[in-house]
């Protein structure tokens, strides 16, 4: 399946991918209107200190620890290997951030856990991340494994 | 004949069924449970209580779980013996089940000291099945006073699940802090005070010594009137099948580390059984929803011929109440570096050189790669680890080694 690559060395630290992201599953048409004033809750997050920034998307792990230690079954993994959530099963019991080994899931707006299902369940062609990075330093390739 | 069967139906069952799909696509499965349920998740029956969920969302499985999977299910029905000479379970009602694989994912009971006049209690329930939810439910209303004994995460969630509907609500705990199974004295303290501003009452370093129908009467002299009472001391696993058929026990079913009993052809998983927690590098009980479907599923890849080991357990805990969050993993052993600011309680257990637990109460936001470094025993001198105990982060993390973690999937 195709996942997210991250290319460390040419991340800008400028956290364009956070608000594309935000944006995408906003439900918005509107930019401004989605993100203007207002705290965002990406599903991707931007490591950064003053030498090293990189984004760190879910990794669609194999064997998904989030999907195993899910209490309410509110996670699950296609066929595809896409690892979604049921926000309508999810009980926001946080069991998800204690497994996942890269900090991929956390509350949305609502309070309800979100993660990054490669803008494959919001009506985008490709993630909105890696479409709205300047620099290449997200992309939407095929996986080895 | 079955060639699988899992005594059980909860989330070690689940995952032996899972695990058995993933290696025998065929090969007939069948699960024998004493509820009438179809597999729920345990551990939301407080969100049920609370609105946060509701039958049908808490269902673990789809409602064609059994059938896609090819399982029979035998629901209402209690196993009684098993003998692993003979490959052949006794049932409650004088039918046998022979296997060629067993399952034991039996889980715990309530256990219940004995305490003085507790026949006299018409209105009261353990919290652990969905019966004792609905008959929790039944008991209480909004002018209720509710007694609730044990201020573990059973008996907490518990008080968390009702605390809206009913008046009062004392929890009774003769430990001298609450959760102190997970929590260190500093952060129970931190949290009991929160449950206090919500409206919970405790009595703590106390415990009952005798009961009326409407009144518990404590060790200390003290009084407390009840319209319900939950008892929430503690469980027990439930090991009783495989110790009479001479398996070995200790506290919990003794198991390797693929998941077999020490009788042949014979598997245990969840909170019946233990496991080996490496952090402590002892066997023990790890009685957790995550644990359970892990070693189910290991269980059930052994049982269809794939072998493979468990070898990652540990505690682990993510719990909330009302909004404040927390998070523990591993043993609280060695150096201890607090670590905590004004918004968060934080605390590391540092022990030849790698993290052996934490404590997080407030923001816990990608703890996860905390527990990866206790999974991992990642040696803390070749990662940032002052970066790292401010936040969590993969930064932290020499460059090839984050490289290598991030990338995986491409190399």
């Amino acid at each position: 399946m195709k996942k997210i690559k991250v290319n460390e060395k040419w991340c800008l630290a400028c956290h364009l991918c956070e608000y594309y992201c935000a944006f995408a599953n906003s439900g918005k048409g509107d930019m401004v209107k989605a993100l203007q004033n207002r705290k965002i809750f990406p599903r991707i997050t931007v490591e950064e200190n003053d030498k090293i920034s990189l984004a760190v998307p879910c990794r669609h792990c194999d064997d998904a620890p989030c999907v195993k230690a899910c209490i309410s079954s509110a996670l699950s993994v296609d066929s595809d290997g896409l690892v979604q959530i049921n926000k309508d099963k999810c009980v926001s019991c946080f069991t998800c951030v204690l497994v996942c080994p890269y900090g991929a899931l956390s509350p949305g707006e609502d309070g309800v856990m979100q993660k990054c299902e490669l803008c494959q369940t919001n009506g985008q062609q490709e993630p909105a991340c890696v479409a709205g990075c300047p620099n290449r330093a997200i992309e939407y390739k095929e996986a080895a494994e | 004949m079955s060639k699988y069967v899992i005594i059980g139906n909860s989330a070690a069952a689940v995952g032996c069924v899972e695990g058995i799909r993933s290696v025998d696509k065929t090969g007939k499965i069948t699960l024998i449970t004493n509820e009438p349920h179809h597999t729920y998740s345990r551990p939301l029956i407080s969100y049920l209580l609370l609105g946060k969920t509701d039958r049908e969302r808490m269902k673990y499985r789809p409602d064609d779980f059994y059938e896609k999977n090819n399982c029979d299910i035998l629901f209402g029905k209690t196993a009684v013996a098993v003998s692993a000479a003979a490959k052949k379970i006794l049932l409650d009602d004088d039918n046998t089940v022979q296997f060629e694989k067993l399952l034991v994912a039996t889980g715990s009971v309530p256990f219940v000291p004995p305490m003085e006049g507790l026949d006299s209690v018409n209105k009261k329930c353990s919290f652990m099945s969905l019966s004792d939810a609905e008959k929790l439910q039944s008991f209480i209303n909004k002018d209720s006073e509710v007694l609730i004994i044990g201020a573990g995460l059973i008996g907490l969630k518990c008080a968390e699940g009702i605390l809206n509907s009913v008046k009062k609500i004392t929890v009774v705990d003769l430990a001298d802090r609450i959760l102190a199974s997970i929590l260190d004295k500093e952060g129970a303290a931190k949290v009991q005070k929160h449950l206090e501003e919500k409206g919970v009452s405790f009595i703590l370093g106390d415990s009952a010594a005798k009961f009326t129908e409407n009144s518990a009467l404590l060790k200390s002299g003290k009084e407390v009137p009840f319209d319900a009472l939950v008892l929430a001391v503690g469980v027990r696993p439930n090991i009783s099948l495989i110790k009479d058929a001479d398996g070995d026990i200790r506290k919990g079913i003794v198991t390797d580390d693929h998941c077999k009993t020490s009788l042949d052809n014979i598997y245990a998983a969840g909170d019946c059984s233990e496991s080996f927690d490496i952090t402590s590098a002892e066997s023990k009980v790890l009685a957790l929803l995550p644990n359970a479907y892990s070693q189910g599923f290991v269980a059930g890849k052994n049982m269809a011929g794939e072998e493979t080991l468990y070898i990652s357990a540990m505690p682990m805990n993510a719990i909330g109440f009302f909004g404040l969050h927390m998070i523990t993993a591993g043993s609280y052993v060695g150096e201890v570096i607090d670590a905590s600011d004004n918004e968060t309680y934080k605390k590391f257990f540092v022990k030849d050189g790698c993290l052996k637990g934490y404590i997080i109460i407030g923001d816990v936001s990608r703890a996860g790669i905390y527990t990866s470094l206790i999974k991992e025993q990642v040696p803390l001198d070749t990662i940032d680890f002052e970066l790292i105990k401010r936040k969590p982060q993969l930064m932290a993390f020499a460059k090839t080694e984050r490289d290598l973690r991030v990338n995986k999937a491409f190399l």
